[in-house]
This record gives C-alpha cells, structure tokens and sequence, in this order.
C-alpha cells in the first residue's frame, strides 16, 4: 500500500501529492495531540516550562492543554502519584475518549522513584493504565519530554490502520477503559492490574 | 522573655492545680519545654495567649510523638536470707545467712503519644515556648483536649496528627483525616506500622529493603510452586 518514494517526489516537482490514507490519517493524528492539562508534582514545572516558548511545545502540535479529559488525547503523567491520587488518575483516564496515550514523566511517574519505598506512593503508573511512552530523569528536562513527545508521534506514525496491530480506536474489542482501585484499610486493592502489569523480570 | 520556669510559676499562679512540669532539654539548644496535665489544658493555653507580658498569639507549629511500651532493665540490690552448710561444723548442719545479691530485674513502662506544640508571639516577637502534652496509653485512651477554639491554626495540625498518629481530639470540630484517605485503618507515623507489602519489584535493593525484598520472595515461592 506504500506510494514509492521516487513516484512521490517526482510528482511534487509536478505539484501533485501523492499519498495513502493511512499516511495522510496518521500525519492527520501525529500532528494534533492535545495534552490534558494537569499536574501532580514537580515534573509538572518542567511540563509547563515545555509548553512556553523558550522549548515550544506547540510546534509538535501539542499546543492546546485542554481542561477536560473529554477533549484531550495525550495525558502526561507529570510527577509523583500517591495512592491517594491513583484512583482519580485512573478515572480521568478512563474519561479521556479514543484514540488516548499516556506518557509517564519522571522517575515517580515511572517507578515510584525517590519515594518508592514510601506507604504512600504508588510505584509506577504503569499498574493500573497502559503507557506509551516513559521517561527517566528527576524530573526530566523539557528536551527529555519533546524527545518522548516525538517518539509518540513516531508510534503513532508507525501504526496500520487495519490488521492485528490497528490503533485501539479502530478495534471495537479493545480495552479502553481499566478498573479503578479501591482505597482499602491498608493499601490500594488490587495493587496492581495484573492483566496489564507484571513483575518486570530482573537481568543481572 | 521568661524562662521556662518563671512561665511554669505564671501558670500555676493563674490557673490553679494545672499540674505543669518543666522538661529540660540537655542539649546544647537548652530549649526546655513544658509539660501540662490535660484537666485545665484548655484553661492553660487561654491563659498564654491572653496574658499581657506573654502574648503567645500564633501556635506555629504542632505535631507528635509516639512513645512506645520501654522494657527497662535495672539492677537492684536484693537482701535475702539464705541457708548455708556451716563452716568446719558438722556434716549437715546448716545455719541462716543473710546475704545481700544484685538482681537484674525487668519492668515494662508504658508507651504513651504525647503532642508538641510550638507557640510563638506576633506581638512581642518573641518565642518558642514549647508545650508538650501526652494520652494515658497508645491504644485506648489515646484522647487529649483540642486547641482549635484557642489557636485557628491547630485545626490542620490536629487532624494531621489524628491521622498519622491517632491522637484523638476532644472538642475539635472536623476530626477527619487529612493525608490518607477515610477508608484508611491505621496510623502510618507510629512506631509499629507495618507498612503494606509492596516488595515485589526490586532492581537495585539493599539494606533493609533487600531484606523486605527476601521476605516478600520467600513468601511468594511457595504459592507460585504450587499452582504449577
């Protein structure tokens, strides 16, 4: 279904585009990935650092955060999620319509990071939502989150729109909505969504 | 300022029976601080705010701390009477001694939450008087009066402190927690937490985390050899 690249440039001497559907929907999808704003700690200063003009956000077509998760596709998980929080970020997600990625910013967002080892921490939000993309740094510099941002625009770039492998949004089977945990009398029940998160095997 | 025992003696002139003690601090801050009986507590922190010379009319900060039960061990001399074979006697004959023996003995005192509270004065600009208060024990009479009617700013402080330690405070008007969410059962700052097993995933594990980590694997083991 490929256009050739050499039939493709040649027709642009002409003035003609040449292209597919599937790369026209994807330039189409890549280039308008409106982040839901808000923030849960730090890493959210870096966020909004990255939006303003010095590294320009926008430029990638992330440049509307937009207040409602009905309206937003991209949620950046930016700084620590506390068990307290969990739940509500979980929910948020679940509110966000298709197609909807997640980034996880920073070492909390991640894995728990600095306060891993604390009652209070969820340790990593990667156990309860799926994540696109994650990003290490404590926080990460605004150039780390573009470079995650871009990789998601490569994701999505990358991705065909029929077959196996289609977006969530065009497979009427796929999850897209995940359980939201309980605040039990001790922890967070279930700990983990244990469909979607498995202990990570250790390579020494 | 006063000292801590000029305030302890102001104290005692204006409320009286408040039962107040000074606590001093061997360290090289010296900041002493008072402790004060829960009956007149109320009548006590009304009277630091409202005295002309102290003033003390901003409770800065207030917190707690748990205390738990002490096994003490002490050696006390013990005279006793003991029966002794005598010497050069008789095979059999026994005589009574008394006889003075060092006994190393154990008693449990019991634990107790006590709240420390921070007062300053805007007014006079000077401070901090340290007041400290405690329960009668850490598991059921775990109550002491509330300053939120004295001091606006104990409210946040005290629901803090019902929270992470479980302080109960008679009087305040919003007792709920703050930090964790309602549904929580314990009481996360005391010294017998146990936090919940959250060991299953550690990469770069040490010390006493390596030693969870162990637990946690030691634990799982079994089952996960089971179902296969």
């Amino acid at each position: 279904m490929a256009v050739d690249e050499q039939l493709k440039i040649e027709m642009g001497k002409q003035g003609v585009i040449v292209t597919s559907l599937q790369e026209l929907y994807n330039w189409g999808r890549r280039n308008s990935v409106w982040p839901m704003q808000f923030g849960l700690a730090c890493c959210a200063i870096e966020m909004i650092a990255t939006t303003m003009a010095r590294y320009d956000m926008a430029r990638f077509g992330a440049e509307v955060f937009r207040p409602s998760p009905r309206q937003a596709d991209m949620m950046i998980i930016s700084g620590t999620v506390t068990k307290k929080m969990a739940p509500q970020v979980v929910r948020l997600y679940n509110q966000m319509g298709e197609p909807k990625y997640v980034i996880a910013m920073g070492a909390c967002a991640i894995s728990g990071g600095p306060f891993k080892q604390g009652y209070n921490v969820l340790k990593g939000i990667d156990r309860y939502i799926p994540v696109d993309v994650h990003i290490p740094g404590c926080p990460p510099r605004p150039e780390a989150l573009l470079q995650a941002f871009i990789t998601l625009q490569k994701k999505i770039d990358g991705q065909v729109l029929t077959g196996e492998g289609r977006p969530r949004h065009l497979d009427a089977e796929a999850q897209s909505i995940f359980p939201v945990p309980e605040q039990g009398e001790h922890d967070l029940e279930p700990t983990s969504n244990k469909g979607l998160w498995t202990v990570p095997t250790i390579i020494r | 300022m006063k000292t801590v025992e000029e305030i302890k003696a102001a104290i005692e002139a204006a409320v009286p029976g408040a039962g107040v003690e000074v606590v001093t601090n061997p360290g090289p801050a010296a900041e002493h601080s008072l402790r004060i009986g829960q009956k007149h507590a109320v009548k006590v922190a009304e009277f630091l705010r409202d005295d002309s010379e102290l003033a003390l009319d901003f409770l800065s900060n207030l917190t707690a701390v748990d205390w738990p039960d002490k096994e003490i061990t002490e050696k006390v001399k013990v005279t006793r009477e003991v029966q002794k074979p005598v010497e050069g006697g008789e095979p059999g004959q026994v005589q009574t001694v008394t006889e003075t023996v060092e006994e190393t003995r154990k008693r449990v005192e019991p634990g107790y939450l006590e709240t420390v509270y921070h007062l300053y004065s805007i007014a006079k600009k000077h401070g901090p008087v340290v007041l400290r208060m405690r329960t009668g024990n850490r598991t059921d009479d775990v109550s002491m009066p509330s300053f939120t009617s004295v001091w606006r700013s104990a409210e946040f402080q005290e629901r803090e402190a019902f929270d992470l330690y479980g302080i109960v405070y008679t009087g305040h008007p919003d007792l709920r927690r703050i930090l964790m969410w309602d549904e929580f059962k314990d009481h996360p700052m005391r010294k017998d937490y146990v936090e919940p097993d959250d060991y299953e995933y550690e990469p770069t594990a040490h010390d006493h985390v390596l030693e969870r980590a162990k637990q946690h694997l030691s634990m799982e083991q079994p089952v996960a050899g089971g179902a296969e």
